[in-house]
């Protein structure tokens, strides 16, 4: 063996965002494993009503009210979402503190309108196929509701409370980035719950 | 003891044992509970064939026969081939790759808590005589609440969210391992095929495992809470569950056999003295085949009545399967042509068995792809010997041949070549008798998953002797444990690289140190031990105060930043034992979904809230990435 050269990493930084981060790469990870949860469920709404005569099996289709105040306050969510992350990225505690708290708000508020989405499905999952399809795409994606709301006010709590070091800022955004793909995830199931059974049937 | 040692170093008793993130200590144990689940499940098949031994047996009855193929199959599958695999890459990847553990050490421990609190559940429930019992693949309307009441199938439905989790977990992890955690100078095309193997194999787990997991919470909810997925009264399917199942199953047959693909490809050149023949090949066959995995699960549904043309396809797609695998084979075969003459230890005849074995099977594979013939054969014993013949061949010969193989890694310790003769001579031999009169079998019309048979059917005579083999591949199992026992109670130490081989893992002392390596080697080659000039350089500068690893760039692997890795915690531990009582608590009330859940979200908070203590460590070494301006240029300039 030779007498090797060195490669002095000490001046490298200790965290980074974005897809330099393993958080990144984890949380992109998990993205794709629900993400592919949520296609397959999707997978068998639309082959159950393949095999149906009349969908929906015997209901009308979900009232639009609740779900569709849950898609606009989701869309709208995903702004002070973005700011958050961008303030992450600046390492601005003090405009992370504020928005995040909004996030919160916003998270809380589509808690409640999810809530009341349950009540207007029309139908219940022991009734029949189509009733156990909607119940289980509209509890999955609110699993995913419920949770990142949890993580975003455990985390804006850490911001307020400490202790902090600058990896909590890469939390801050790979937790606004999480809150995209719930966002991006309810688009398609919004279309097929409420949408499909009202223009294709 | 150095700064570095004390860093990494686990606390000390009972405590330390429990809270470690140590991925070596943690891959050890996932290890040993997957061969004790292997053991388990393996006296299961010695019962059935005992049972089988002639006709008209009454050793067991049928319901309990039931439970012991349907445990036998979901154990094998689920507690050992797809967990044993991810166990080994997640102790010997990060040597591979040259760094110091898994890039999330906490939720490994917590992944490893988990598949053994499922494990533990699901042979507890069995030996409770509550053991699944509509086989590995739990087809309805048979597991359904009508022709499966009691609480059998909703266990069985568990096992199968735990150890999904934990593969995920599992697949995860790997996944940013090779993309970020690689030495630096390991471009990927420089990568060991064995760390190709276990990523294809990540992304495989990711998209398929997610399948199972759905069709096995609407089969529960279907017992539980009456919805009505699997009832064609209310609008529901049955084939619905096959086709969920086998969009996931039949990826999890490559899930099992692509890692032991990469075990081959690491053994080989070793023991040729050269590099392994066809590189990119070998790299895009093993792309090939996970993508192709994909596109032929109906092949399993050839009997369900589909229509003919889709048929046609699956057909098409499945025996289209031969020609990445076939390649595979040719570039091995070129690797021994081309070699120096084979020293034939332990490892490599394993890997010849696996050729052996393995190729047959791949032949069956081909007959029963096409649809004709496979109507005739569907669930006979041809099935059985092919999928023992495969999987077996495929996985369980490269999987003993990598033990013995890196043992001396693991251990610092080498195993007995003489033991290590009779382990594979019983395994071969007995293998190659316990399962190939079931083709014969199978041809003759004996279906599977029945208890007994008539005299009259003249079947005694090839049962028995698939008994005798089963018998030799026990003995040769047993040999196999006095081998480990033998050897770690009396070896005398090995060389750090006894095969003398060209792999990272082989760089640093045998056992590796808790650190893995005390410096980060620069890799320049594929095959870097073999190089003159390793290593071309050494990384310095990692802070030794906490532990923390070098994130390289996905494609080139130059140096990127510092990755703080967290300490050991108890918290994993807990969050699995929630974890656990959430998903028990689900197979007797629905409301466990509830109340479980805050148990669950309590630990992962806990483990999640930094420490005032770790907080200040990380900011005693921090740099922020705006103030490192001085980013390292080139991984050329320092290699030059």
């Amino acid at each position: 063996m030779n007498t090797p050269t060195t490669l002095d990493v000490s001046r490298l930084p200790t965290y980074a965002f974005h897809h330099r981060s393993l958080m990144w790469w984890g949380t992109a990870g998990m993205i794709v494993i629900e993400g592919t949860l949520f296609a397959i469920g999707l997978v068998a709404y639309f082959y159950l009503r393949g095999l149906a005569q009349h969908w929906p099996l015997s209901a009308p289709p979900p009232d639009l009210l609740y779900g569709t105040m849950t898609t606009i306050l989701l869309l709208i969510s995903g702004i002070p979402n973005h700011i958050a992350a961008k303030a992450g990225l600046r390492q601005d505690l003090r405009a992370v503190r504020i928005w995040m708290v909004i996030c919160v708000l916003f998270a809380a508020v589509i808690q409640l309108t999810r809530a009341y989405e349950f009540t207007a499905l029309n139908t219940h999952w022991s009734r029949n196929a189509y009733g156990s399809i909607v119940f289980a795409l509209l509890v999955l994606h609110t699993v995913h509701l419920v949770t990142d709301f949890v993580d975003t006010i455990v985390l804006t709590v850490l911001m307020y409370t400490g202790p902090l070091d600058g990896r909590r800022f890469v939390d801050v955004a790979e937790n606004a980035g999480y809150w995209w793909f719930v966002i991006a995830a309810w688009l398609p199931i919004y279309f097929t719950l409420y949408l499909v059974p009202r223009l294709f049937d | 003891m150095s700064q570095l040692e004390q860093t990494w170093a686990d606390k000390p008793g009972l405590f330390g044992a429990l809270a470690t993130v140590n991925h070596k200590r943690v891959a050890t144990r996932y290890i040993v509970t997957t061969l004790v689940f292997f053991v388990l499940a393996g006296a299961l098949a010695i019962i059935m064939r005992t049972q089988l031994v002639h006709s008209g047996n009454d050793l067991v009855g049928p319901d309990a026969y039931n439970q012991l193929f349907s445990m036998h199959g979901s154990a094998m599958m689920f507690l050992f081939a797809v967990p044993v695999m991810e166990a080994v890459a997640l102790y010997l990847l990060p040597l591979m790759l040259g760094t110091r553990t898994v890039p999330f050490p906490r939720l490994n421990a917590y992944g490893y808590w988990l598949f053994l609190f499922g494990g533990l559940m699901s042979f507890t429930v069995f030996f409770l005589n509550i053991g699944p019992e509509a086989g590995w693949f739990s087809y309805v309307p048979l597991a359904g609440p009508e022709y499966s009441p009691g609480k059998r199938q909703d266990f069985w439905a568990q096992l199968i969210t735990f150890t999904e989790v934990a593969g995920l977990i599992g697949a995860v992890q790997i996944i940013v391992m090779v993309f970020k955690m690689r030495a630096p100078g390991m471009t990927l095309s420089r990568m060991p095929m064995f760390a190709w193997a276990m990523m294809v194999t990540a992304f495989m787990i990711v998209f398929a495992m997610p399948s199972v997991m759905l069709a096995s919470t609407f089969l529960i909810t279907d017992r539980l809470v009456s919805t009505q997925f699997f009832n064609p009264a209310e609008g529901g399917d049955v084939l619905l569950w096959q086709h969920m199942f086998w969009f996931f199953g039949h990826p999890e047959v490559y899930i099992i056999f692509v890692p032991a693909l990469g075990m081959v490809s690491e053994i080989l050149p070793a023991f040729t003295r050269r590099r392994v023949v066809g590189y990119l090949g070998l790299v895009i066959a093993l792309v090939t085949i996970a993508f192709l995995s994909f596109g032929l699960w109906v092949h399993h549904m050839f009997t369900t009545g589909l229509p003919p043309l889709g048929m046609s396809f699956f057909t098409a797609a499945s025996i289209m399967i031969a020609l990445p695998t076939g390649l595979q084979i040719f570039c091995w075969i070129a690797t021994i042509a081309t070699g120096q003459p084979v020293r034939f230890a332990t490892p490599i005849l394993f890997v010849i068995g696996f050729f052996f074995i393995f190729i047959i099977g791949g032949m069956t594979g081909i007959m029963l792809g096409a649809t004709t013939v496979d109507q005739q054969l569907h669930d006979t014993y041809f099935v059985v010997a092919h999928l023992h013949y495969v999987l077996i061949g495929g996985a369980v010969f490269p999987l003993f041949g990598g033990f013995y193989y890196w043992f001396p890694k693991m251990s610092g310790k080498q195993l007995s070549e003489t033991l290590g003769r009779w382990n594979f001579w019983l395994f071969f031999i007995g293998f190659n008798v316990a399962f190939f009169p079931m083709h014969i079998l199978g041809l003759e019309g004996m279906p599977r998953r029945v208890y007994t048979y008539l005299p009259a059917n003249g079947w005694d005579g090839l049962n028995l002797l698939a008994t005798l083999g089963s018998y030799m591949i026990a003995a040769s199992v047993i040999v196999f444990v006095l081998n480990v026992a033998r050897t770690l109670l009396k070896a005398a130490r090995a060389a750090d690289n006894p095969w003398g081989a060209s792999g990272l893992e082989w760089a640093t002392t045998s056992p590796p140190p808790d650190y893995n390596f005390a410096e980060i080697p620069v890799v320049a080659s594929r095959s870097p031990l073999w190089e003159k000039d390793f290593p071309v350089a050494v990384v310095t500068g990692l802070p030794e105060s906490v532990p923390s690893v070098l994130v390289t760039r996905l494609h080139d692997a130059v140096p990127d930043h510092v990755g703080l890795m967290p300490e050991h915690s108890i918290w994993p531990l807990l969050a699995a034992l929630a974890t656990t009582v959430l998903f028990i608590g689900t197979v007797f009330s629905p409301w466990a979904l509830i109340w479980g859940s805050v148990p669950v979200g309590i630990t992962l908070i806990g483990w999640f809230w930094p420490t005032r203590e770790e907080t200040e460590k990380h900011r005693a070494v921090e740099i922020q990435p705006d103030e490192a301006d001085k980013r390292l240029t080139t991984l050329s300039e320092v290699m030059s």
